[in-house]
């Protein structure tokens, strides 16, 4: 026995290393045959540590200051251009970090459209699901609060017009948007608040979700491309499942390579094109906030777009914007009642009838559009495009229970494909 | 089994292999994050050296700047004050400036360049006070020997007019000299280093 | 699954050009941005120091930083240094940012990021497209920047301008003016061939400005590349190594 293997022992008397270990790496089975779409659960964790470790060294340099400097300048903002210019790598941690908001989305968007394709949300894990749209929505709330730190044009009036969204909620609407501002307008105090909340409270929160999803999921063994349950056919001798391998080394190698392709795709944008045409980085967020002077055009960053669409599309009501307010909300917390709302008898789309792949191609379209729609202008013409794809858009989901039900499937097979 | 041989050592390769251009990778990112932890622009052109004219200094007048955030004190030593500053280097822990708390060019009698002026750090060496100037000579509360000097109001420590400690106090070394030149007769720049003259061989 | 990957790729690279444009719908000229033309870089630093550090400042910008430039900390001091003392300084205007506010209602914008909130080309096409106009308090209007508040501070060098208007029917039948071309009533110390180049180096200049770690950020972008293509091809073998068991 060496030093090495004792100290180990040691350890493991101590705290569960090498059971946690096999637990949840080299003992952990997941099915053998994952694909392309199964690389964004672990590119999710990576883009959160990159998100945490850049955000820990710009917090060492930034100033949530609304007030001006000498030079007639918002600290805020001068901080950041100081991050940029005098902190030595500074532009790197920087840009990395708002090309990690971005990328945090797609791989998201990916992630959950994973779930979605392969039924990953239906029983057992349920659960798995519903903590992944709370960390959607805790997501959606970091950069959100994120967004507005640098204290631009675009993060000044993008935070004044979401903020007075909830001016619309009946009866204590405006008292609502002023205690979510702290002020009459979009302020000081409405910056250090959303800086506290964006780099100590969410992040705490994202973190303790991610945990209980990998907990969660870990519980009831991952779903696979063809939605069969490993656990059903066991090895009757070591009761590992027939179609499980290890996790490590074999998903660890595998994860590897998708983390360095990763990596590639983001280094190129990081490095060679860091604004990505002004959908990562806006060109008016280079004019420092001015409170007096409104930006032509205001959209979200296109992550939220396809929810500002719906929210544009509905017109008032009584002259009230909260049905629309509604509506975009009901959009997001929708995406809660997907293992509800699936009545099918398989779980993925490679058995799943004609009916279903319609109506999931007609989401995607919706979906796009909208935030493709959320980044224009609104005319009369996008705004009917808009109604249309939002019907479109909620008929996904409030149809499911009929559409999963009369759609023709394939039968199941016993064990895993491929 | 030969085969199994054969595929476990390209394992090993590249795992290894793997191991050590991660490993690389990864001190690479440390990098730029250790980086940008060191002093930014703005502090170094706040650390740049500071001009202080000196003309203006009334002999035994003391004046501060700030260089880097520290104080930094300019002496105007009165030729009364250097006579005495040979007299007491008995009570003294480093009379010979033996400790590298100067530049080259200071290492000697007067810890100065020109005699009559004392350019040092006003920061104290024990735990970063900044003493004050007691320049009258056998101060009540300094003893009746007292030649003038520097006394830390945090815990006592006594420097004499070429900021060196005295002994038995708190302070375990001299006052620290930056490195200075004179750009003129009346124009000090402290921050940058005289250039030394090579003496001899 | 194809078509999803091709609509998000489309959508990537299809810039908002819309919002980096300047109010009036004018053609642009295209700026000669060049950032490794260092003497482009240089000259358009002293024209940057001459006629705009008076009212605009850049105040994330330390002249120290002029040394990417090729110059030395002395060329910078006895050429450049004029509203400061310290090479280590920030590019600060002549003109007190609080006197400009009471001057002017409005303190002229920092110019440090300008290159990044307005289009280059654009501004290119502005600082040439200045033109006399006797309504306007300054005596100036910009073809590029309608009833813009700043005077044409190197007129010395354009010259006076005039600018011609055609009256054009739209499909409505309502009229419109519409800028025909400019004609140069006054000619200024440089040829309008001159000028445009000088322009061209200002220009260059303030895009370099914008984002001086730009050339750095390139150059790391290729290393980091690099290294990741050689990870990938060893993350690419192992991968197929193990997976041997499993297929």
């Amino acid at each position: 026995m060496n030093a090495l293997q004792k100290l180990l022992g040691w350890v493991d008397a101590r705290f569960p290393l090498t059971a946690t270990w096999k637990a949840h790496l080299s003992e952990y089975y997941a099915p053998k045959n994952f694909n392309f779409w199964y690389f964004f659960g672990s590119l999710a964790l990576l883009v959160l540590v990159i998100q945490i470790v850049t955000g820990i060294f710009l917090v060492m340099h930034y100033k949530p200051d609304g007030s001006l400097n000498a030079a007639g300048v918002p600290v805020a903002f001068a901080s950041v251009e100081y991050i940029m210019r005098d902190v030595d790598w500074g532009w790197l941690v920087r840009y990395l970090h708002s090309t990690g908001a971005s990328a945090f989305f797609v791989v998201v968007y990916l992630h959950m459209f994973r779930g979605m394709i392969y039924g990953s949300y239906r029983k057992p894990r349920e659960l798995i699901w519903i903590f992944g749209v709370i960390i959607y929505l805790a997501l959606m709330a970091e950069a959100f609060m994120g967004y507005l730190l640098p204290w631009g044009q675009m993060s000044y009036w993008g935070a004044q017009v979401i903020i007075n969204l909830f001016a619309a909620v009946p009866f204590i609407g405006n008292d609502l948007s002023l205690w979510i501002r702290g002020d009459f307008v979009v302020g000081d105090a409405t910056l250090n608040r959303f800086f506290s909340f964006h780099v100590i409270a969410v992040p705490l929160v994202l973190l303790a979700l991610v945990a209980a999803h990998l907990v969660a999921l870990h519980e009831v063994g991952s779903n696979n491309p063809d939605g069969v349950e490993i656990k059903k056919n066991k090895d009757p001798v070591t009761h590992i499942p027939l179609d499980g391998i290890p996790f490590h080394p074999y998903y660890t190698v595998k994860d590897i390579l998708g983390v360095v392709v990763f990596l590639i795709v983001f280094s190129a944008i990081v490095f060679f094109a860091p604004e990505l045409g002004g959908y990562f980085l806006e060109a008016n967020n280079f004019i420092p906030a001015d409170p007096l002077k409104t930006p032509a055009h205001i959209a979200p960053v296109w992550y939220f777009t396809p929810y500002y669409a719906i929210l544009r599309a509905v017109p008032p009501l009584l002259g009230s914007q909260f049905p629309g307010v509604l509506l975009m909300g009901v959009a997001v917390l929708i995406f809660f009642a997907l293992p509800w709302l699936d009545k099918s008898p398989v779980k993925s789309i490679r058995y799943r009838g004609p009916i279903y792949k319609w109506f999931l191609a007609a989401f995607v379209i919706s979906f796009i559009g909208l935030g493709w729609l959320g980044i224009l202008p609104a005319t009369p013409l996008y705004t009917w495009i808009a109604r249309g794809l939002s019907v479109v858009y909620f008929a996904f989901f409030l149809l499911m229970p009929w559409y999963t039900k009369i759609d023709k499937t394939k039968p199941e097979p016993e064990r895993v494909t491929g | 089994m030969s085969q199994q041989e054969v595929d476990r050592e390209r394992r090993k390769f590249l795992v290894a292999a793997t191991a050590a251009v991660g490993t690389v990778g990864a001190a690479a990112v440390a990098w730029p994050f250790i980086a940008s932890m060191l002093p930014s622009a703005r502090a170094k052109a706040a650390g740049a050296p500071v001009e202080v004219d000196i003309g203006k200094v009334e002999p035994g007048a003391i004046i501060a700047v700030e260089w880097r955030g520290k104080p930094v004190w300019v002496v105007h030593r009165t030729k009364e004050m250097l006579d005495l500053l040979g007299k007491h280097d008995n009570q003294l822990a480093d009379p010979l400036s033996d400790m590298p708390q100067q530049p080259d060019y200071c290492k000697n009698k007067f810890r100065s360049i020109k005699e009559q002026y004392l350019v040092a750090v006003g920061i104290c060496t024990h735990l970063g006070c900044s003493p004050t100037y007691r320049k009258e000579i056998g101060a009540a509360d300094l003893g009746a020997d007292w030649p003038g000097g520097f006394f830390c109001p945090c815990h006592g420590s006594r420097f004499d007019l070429a900021a060196r400690v005295y002994k038995g106090v708190p302070a375990p070394i001299n006052l620290e000299i930056p490195p200075h030149k004179y750009v003129s007769e009346s124009l000090l720049l402290v921050g940058i280093d005289s250039k030394v003259e090579s003496v001899g061989a | 699954m194809k078509l999803i990957k091709q609509l998000f790729t489309l959508l990537a690279f299809v810039p908002l050009a819309a919002a980096a444009s300047g109010g009036a719908e004018i053609r642009l000229d295209k700026a000669p941005v060049n950032l490794s033309d260092k003497a482009s870089l240089q000259r358009g630093a002293k024209m940057f120091v001459n006629y705009c550090l008076n009212c605009h400042s850049a105040s994330y910008m330390r002249y120290s930083r002029l040394q990417d430039l090729g110059l030395t900390e002395d060329q910078i001091k006895n050429n450049l240094l004029f509203t400061t003392e310290r090479v280590g300084d920030t590019m600060t205007a002549a003109m007190k940012y609080s006197d400009a506010k009471v001057w002017f209602g409005a303190a002229p914008p920092d110019l440090s990021v300008i290159a990044r909130s307005r289009d280059p080309d654009w501004i290119y096409t502005y600082l040439r497209s200045f033109y006399r106009d006797d309504t306007r308090p300054t005596g100036w209007n910009n073809i590029a920047f309608d009833k813009v508040g700043m005077p044409h501070v190197m007129a010395t060098l354009q010259g006076e301008q005039i600018a011609h208007f055609e009256k054009v029917k739209d499909h409505e039948g309502n009229e419109h003016e519409m800028f025909d071309r400019f004609e140069l009533v006054k000619p200024g110390s440089v040829s309008q061939a001159q000028y445009d180049s000088m322009v061209g180096d200002l220009v260059n200049y303030l895009a370099w400005m914008a984002e001086p770690a730009k050339p750095k950020r390139m150059q790391t972008g290729l290393l980091v590349l690099a290294f990741l293509a050689v990870f990938f091809v060893i993350a690419y073998y192992l991968k197929k190594e193990f997976w041997k068991d499993v297929h």
